[in-house]
């Protein structure tokens, strides 16, 4: 499971802050993986258990606002209530609204290590498309 | 949604750079520059960026670009634009998510001599008192209510309650405080995210350095900063933390949400703005304004901690050590400042992401003890080479809304930077070149390797050269606390 996530995206060089690659067989598969690829960032996600699970709802005008809305409720539950998550299932999906049950656990400073700080995810030259059977986005965080 | 086609740019003279105007730009991008800097800002996306901020509605004169620019979101970092207040718009990404992101510096009575046998004590008795690193919370515990008056009383809070001197609200930029701030107008997010930050430096950038004045190139300047050859000083270079990412983050969303309203079409929607007079843009303002002036008090908290520190470590009185506040400047900002333009006075919105104020001698908004040289401009360089004290100019009001350039500017992304650490121990090989650092986050040393930045000389020769600002001091790095 893991090794098929991680390279379910790959990261991109931009000067400053981080972009990346995203990957999906569907639309849910992109998004899944993008919510993956955010925390394989900010940790080592082998050390990330599930213990809890938590509904959310995301919202946009497009794909490509739905996708930031989904990393920006992520990174809320994150950087304000502590959570990191692993696994992600998304129950309902139209180009505007999105519904998942995401699973995690609270940050424990003894077993996880924080490897970066991402402040959001922007959107500077944001991509959701479907390029020949493959879904990909492209988002740049900054840090 | 980026513009087509390939960009011209031209070479006016030695130092400036223009990109004339083509569809959809309203004024040109101008960019200061030498021919090696502008190489590598070729490199990247920067200049493109540049020519976006250009279409934006009611912007003056050009989109300006300072020689430490490079690649951001939206706007390039390293940008300066000025919009008139009627039918000129307000950008949250022209002044970035770590809003008054900005560096202050401090001067002591303390020479080489008197610390260089203690500066891996000094650094480590910074790195565990000073709360930093990755989602760092402090030791300030604030209720909303004591939130929302840091968020209108800015540095001035952090005096009041005990944290810093009265004298260095009158050496910040604004006296610390901007004062439209509102904090009705912020998200429960926004005051959730600042609740626990306030007195932490961050990561990534930021950090906390004890120096020494290298050389002086204006002695005038010099003695009025209280600088002199061989002096020790110390450096804080911080933000509005989470707060500020949060207030950029709501409003980019708000907009975004309204920008079918407006008819305006953006070439990137990280450009997304709101007219400098409508709700939206007056809200934005006001929210923003809120996040400056929490980066003033966490910096203030900052400085009080590191003086504490400091006089503990060295066992000295605040009185030997004599640790004033020389100067804090904004990098992230939009303020409605009064410049004169064909001839007439104005009062418009400039926006300066990752560049600095420069004001010059006789401006009004310039400390009176500072009024005859110009207002202090401080330029951090990257952790292993060197930093600048400038001073502001006439010639930056004529050309750059008095704007200049706000340090080093990154060459390397975070992942090259990153791969070519590898099997290196930078800690180590600072402390061959002299320098004791000390970081919480793993990635961080590797990330900010100084090869990862620009040579912040070859930046402040070019501003020095075209006037915008003019060289002032050398400082170089002692001891580095990085988040």
């Amino acid at each position: 499971m893991d090794d098929m996530m991680a390279k379910s995206y790959k990261t991109f060089n931009h000067t400053a802050d981080l972009g990346i690659e995203v990957y999906g067989e569907d639309q849910k598969r992109l998004f899944i993986n993008a919510g993956f690829a955010l925390f394989d960032l900010i940790t080592d996600m082998d050390k990330v258990e599930v213990k809890t699970s938590l509904p959310l709802t995301a919202e946009g005008m497009d794909p490509e606002d739905l996708m930031v809305s989904w990393l920006r409720e992520l990174l809320y539950l994150h950087q304000v209530k502590g959570y990191l998550f692993r696994d992600f299932a998304i129950h309902e999906m139209s180009e505007e609204v999105l519904k998942a049950t995401v699973k995690g656990e609270k940050f424990d400073p003894r077993r996880h290590e924080l490897i970066r700080e991402i402040k959001a995810a922007t959107y500077h030259q944001i991509k959701v498309a479907c390029e020949k059977g493959v879904w990909i986005s492209r988002i740049v965080f900054d840090i | 949604m980026e513009i087509k086609g390939k960009l011209t740019i031209e070479k006016v003279d030695d130092y400036h750079f223009k990109i004339p105007c083509s569809e959809g730009m309203q004024v040109p991008g101008l960019i200061y520059a030498n021919q090696k800097l502008i190489d590598d800002i070729k490199l990247d996306e920067s200049l493109r960026q540049v020519a976006n901020v250009a279409h934006l509605p009611g912007i003056i004169k050009y989109s300006l670009a300072m020689p430490d620019m490079h690649w951001g979101y939206g706007f390039p970092i390293g940008g300066v634009a000025a919009f008139d207040l009627e039918e000129g718009i307000i950008s949250p990404g022209g002044v970035g998510y770590d809003i008054n992101c900005g560096c202050r510096i401090l001067r002591t009575d303390l020479t080489l001599p008197d610390v260089r046998d203690k500066m891996r004590q000094l650094v480590t008795a910074l790195f565990r008192g000073i709360p930093s690193g990755v989602g760092s919370t402090g030791k300030i515990k604030l209720n909303v209510n004591e939130e929302k008056r840091v968020l209108r009383k800015g540095a001035r809070w952090a005096v009041e309650k005990g944290y810093g001197d009265m004298e260095d609200l009158e050496r910040t930029e604004d006296k610390g405080v901007m004062e439209d701030a509102d904090p009705e107008v912020v998200s429960q997010r926004a005051l959730e995210r600042g609740r626990n930050q306030l007195g932490t430096l961050g990561s990534g950038n930021h950090f906390l350095e004890i120096g020494v004045v290298d050389e002086i190139y204006d002695q005038e300047a010099a003695r009025a900063f209280d600088l002199f050859e061989n002096q020790i000083v110390v450096s804080i270079h911080s933000g509005s933390r989470g707060f500020g990412y949060q207030v950029c983050d709501d409003f980019i969303k708000a907009m975004l949400h309204k920008t079918g309203k407006m008819n305006i079409e953006l070439p990137d929607r990280q450009l997304v703005c709101a007219y400098l007079k409508s709700e939206m843009g007056k809200k934005y303002y006001a929210g923003m304004a809120c996040a400056a002036n929490y980066a003033w008090a966490n910096r203030e908290v900052l400085t009080h901690w590191t003086r504490e520190i400091l006089e503990k470590t060295l066992n000295l009185s605040p009185g030997d050590l004599n640790m004033n506040l020389v100067y804090d400047v904004c990098h992230n900002i939009a303020k409605k400042e009064v410049h004169t333009i064909d001839g007439k006075e104005r009062k418009v919105c400039v926006h300066r992401k990752g560049a600095t104020r420069a004001f010059p001698a006789g401006h009004q908004d310039v400390p009176k003890v500072y009024r005859e040289v110009g207002q202090p401009v401080l330029i951090p360089g990257d952790m292993g080479r060197c930093s600048y004290v400038l001073v502001g100019t006439e010639k930056a009001m004529e050309e750059t809304f008095g704007s200049t350039c706000h340090g080093a500017g990154r060459l390397m992304s975070r992942t090259k930077a990153k791969k070519s650490c590898r099997g290196r121990s930078i800690a180590q090989e600072m402390e061959e070149r002299g320098i004791v650092v000390m970081a919480e986050g793993r990635a961080t040393l590797a990330e900010e390797i100084p090869e990862a930045y620009k040579d912040v000389s070859d930046v402040v020769e070019v501003v020095h050269q075209a006037g915008i600002s003019k060289k002032v001091a050398k400082l170089k790095p002692l001891g580095v606390v990085k988040g």
